[in-house]
């Protein structure tokens, strides 16, 4: 487990860009994504961020298939400039209030200022599941919930 | 003395708490749990009963939860091994509860001195950063990585 935390800190390059890669050439429609197709409207009229990822993580976890429950958001904005790490995510977290309360169930955040991210543009890593979204049944209504 | 044990016995038998430290530590905080059960959870008090309290996903000898074993690897290397872990699992009250007195969203929260400091993102970034070193200074714990780096 203690790679996993550590690993984080070095750039997931492979990683990035098999996901980019995926998400660049995925036939679906934005439709049929509808939680992260908010989330970044959301997070752009916001924050204006100079670099924007929103990753769906749903199935890293114990959840079916084409969840939209657990995210990994980067958010690159001038807006976060003299703002504690506990600020921005809070920040993150009013403008995401209505999908964190109704579908999201996990929500790992990065919050840099651009120059933050020219300094060090990685990508973490979330942390292997430890299965908890099995036995959580506020996981299944959250789901619910989402596929209206 | 007699009260204390017996309402420590009935409160380690429910086992959404888990404290460690000694056992006299462990008698008088799990008779005021047990007061506290009873009625509304005063999460003022719970957060500022111990330095460093943490809400999670099962219990530091088993996280249920990719997030929450992260935040109990980085204190184990911290060598932060005292600190009130509370199972949101085993309560949905406390689960609720906790994320609307921290008006935080999700699950880890890690509370300093009465303090909410963040999730399990904050936390490795001030592991990584070097702000935990200094905030648990601050707390009057002295973490095991200053001592890992003195003796290379």
């Amino acid at each position: 487990m203690l790679p996993c935390v550590l690993r984080s800190a070095r750039p997931a390059v492979q990683t990035l860009a098999f996901t980019r890669q995926t998400a660049q050439f995925r036939p679906q429609m934005a439709s049929d994504r509808p939680v992260e197709t908010t989330v970044r409207a959301k997070l752009t009229a916001a924050l204006e961020p100079a670099h924007l990822e929103v990753i769906n993580e749903s199935h890293m976890h114990a959840v079916p298939p084409g969840s939209e429950s657990h995210f990994r958001v980067v958010v690159v904005s001038s807006r976060f400039e003299g703002l504690s790490l506990l600020q921005r995510h809070r920040l993150v977290n009013e403008t995401l209030r209505e999908e964190l309360s109704n579908s999201i169930h996990a929500l790992a955040i990065q919050a840099k200022t651009p120059e933050q991210w020219e300094n060090n543009p990685s990508l973490a890593k979330s942390p292997p599941c430890m299965g908890g979204s099995k036995h959580d049944n506020t996981v299944a209504d959250k789901l619910k919930a989402g596929q209206h | 003395m007699n009260t204390l044990v017996r309402s420590a016995v009935r409160c380690l038998r429910v086992d959404n708490v888990c404290r460690t430290g000694r056992a006299d530590g462990q008698v008088f905080t799990s008779a005021r749990l047990l007061c506290a059960a009873a009625g509304q959870r005063d999460f003022a008090e719970m957060v500022k009963k111990d330095k460093v309290v943490v809400f999670m996903k099962g219990t530091p000898a088993q996280p249920m939860c990719g997030f929450s074993n992260a935040v109990v690897q980085i204190l184990r290397m911290h060598g932060v091994d005292e600190y009130a872990a509370y199972n949101v699992l085993d309560d949905q009250d406390l689960r609720q509860g906790v994320k609307a007195f921290s008006n935080w969203p999700t699950i880890p929260q890690v509370f300093f001195n009465g303090e909410f400091v963040g999730g399990c993102d904050i936390l490795l970034q001030m592991h990584q950063n070097g702000d935990l070193v200094e905030e648990l200074r601050k707390l009057g714990i002295r973490s095991a990585l200053l001592d890992a780096e003195k003796s290379k």
